[in-house]
């Protein structure tokens, strides 16, 4: 069982909304706050982007179902926050500072003429690694037939059901990449091989549109077992 | 170790309306010294004015015009981008995928809201809406064709689901009639959504 965030290939949704006005970035003042906010409190460097994504997946799903997008982040971060000791209950509920932050944590604080340089440099997750690839290009795999964290009950994981126990072929080597099933519960980064792999539609969906049709994934190597 | 207790959710401590759950949020972090206002501020004005998807079609527009960086752009995205002076924030590691009159590639990200910040920058309110997280997958061409596409016979759609930190950008196909067009009028009919292929460029001559 996956979590509510893992909604490909999901029935009952309807069209797909679109805004009046589609040049504007953001539609609304709070929506560019709670986006530079969580990205600043980020750059603190208590945790990490999958721990982030985990963060916001672990919302109530009548809550994550319930809310806009950014809604999302808001309360993501709001418990990130509370997790890591950055802010207690109390505080977020009087929405002010109870306490000083300590020293080493305010020397991290991303200082305004950091900011666009940090955002223009990113953070690879790209990783050496002396393991050899185990599976080619060309290569038929099948994913793992049940999409959870293997180590952490409730986990975090970038395998969507959608195609569990599904067979594919690889068609792109990435390389090594942080793995974040570990690196969300900071259990380090584990770096394994990524590739990107393709299903035919008619191998995942029983009334595909057209069976030839295509999804590719990218899918890291303990995803995946030779088919 | 799961955290899936019910008093286990900060959020429901905060205001009800969005934009004071912010507010909130942020005051908390300024009072602290945790976060500097002026960051959050230069954060916004970079993704409203500076990075988003001219940047995108300026690339797309050069693919249409120099072979040489066509090829390479498809062969190693990664350097072609960065030889520009492009990259960044969510957009590490880069592949361009190329329409052909066989193949329309589409992009999504079903597990959240994954998009290539460096050349098309925040992605818009549908991208990251649930309907098209759900249904790109399974019914592209339905999709497609609520955003007024619809494919010739015998093409293929391709959907790549970003499910990790590779950003994909679709290479459009160079519209017909624009052979006399230089790189800076062609980069004019780069549409954002072209680039995430729910979209064609426009039609040359009808670009104002």
């Amino acid at each position: 069982m996956t979590r509510i965030h893992d909604m490909g290939g999901r029935f009952g949704d309807g069209p797909v909304p679109r805004e009046a006005d589609e040049s504007k970035v953001f539609s609304t003042d709070w929506h560019a706050r709670a986006l530079a906010l969580t990205v600043a409190a980020g750059a603190l460097g208590k945790w990490n982007i999958d721990a982030s994504r985990h963060g916001r997946e672990r919302l109530p799903p009548a809550d994550y179902a319930q809310y806009s997008y950014y809604e999302k982040w808001i309360a993501g971060l709001a418990k990130m926050l509370v997790e890591h000791g950055i802010a207690s209950p109390a505080e977020i509920a009087a929405g002010r500072s109870l306490a000083d932050a300590p020293d080493e944590l305010t020397a991290r604080c991303l200082a305004g003429d950091r900011a666009v340089p940090v955002m223009k440099s990113g953070g690879p997750s790209a990783r050496d690694s002396d393991a050899a690839a185990s599976f080619a290009i060309g290569a038929r795999v099948r994913v793992r037939p049940i999409a959870e964290n293997e180590t952490v009950d409730g986990g975090h994981t970038r395998l969507p059901a959608y195609v569990a126990g599904r067979t594919g072929t690889v068609v792109l080597h990435h390389g090594a990449h942080v793995f974040p099933d570990s690196n969300a519960h900071f259990h380090g980064e584990a770096p394994q091989h990524l590739y990107t792999v393709a299903f035919a539609a008619g191998d995942l969906w029983q009334h595909a549109e057209s069976p030839d049709d295509e999804m590719r994934l990218d899918l890291w190597e303990s995803y995946l077992v030779p088919a | 170790m799961p955290h899936d207790h019910h008093d286990d959710n900060p959020h429901s401590l905060l205001p009800s309306e969005p934009a004071l759950r912010v507010k909130a949020l942020e005051t908390i972090l300024t009072e602290k010294g945790l976060v500097d206002p002026a960051a959050l501020d230069a954060i916004i004005d970079l993704y409203s004015h500076e990075i988003g998807p001219q940047i995108g079609a300026g690339i797309v527009a050069k693919a249409w015009t120099d072979d040489a960086f066509r090829a390479a752009l498809l062969s190693d995205a990664d350097q072609a981008i960065s030889a520009l002076g492009h990259g960044g924030r969510q957009g590490e590691h880069v592949v361009v995928v190329e329409n052909t009159p066989e193949t329309h590639n589409l992009v999504v990200c079903t597990l959240c809201s994954c998009y290539p910040w460096p050349l098309l920058g925040i992605p818009p309110g549908w991208y990251k809406s649930d309907p098209y997280r759900a249904r790109a997958v399974r019914e592209p061409r339905a999709v497609l064709a609520e955003f007024g596409l619809t494919l010739g016979a015998g093409a293929k759609v391709r959907v790549w689901d970003s499910t990790a930190e590779i950003r994909y950008l679709v290479l459009p196909m160079r519209p017909e009639g624009t052979g006399g067009m230089d790189e800076a009028a062609l980069a004019g009919l780069v549409t954002r959504d072209s680039m995430i292929g729910t979209g064609l460029p426009a039609v040359a001559g009808a670009a104002t």
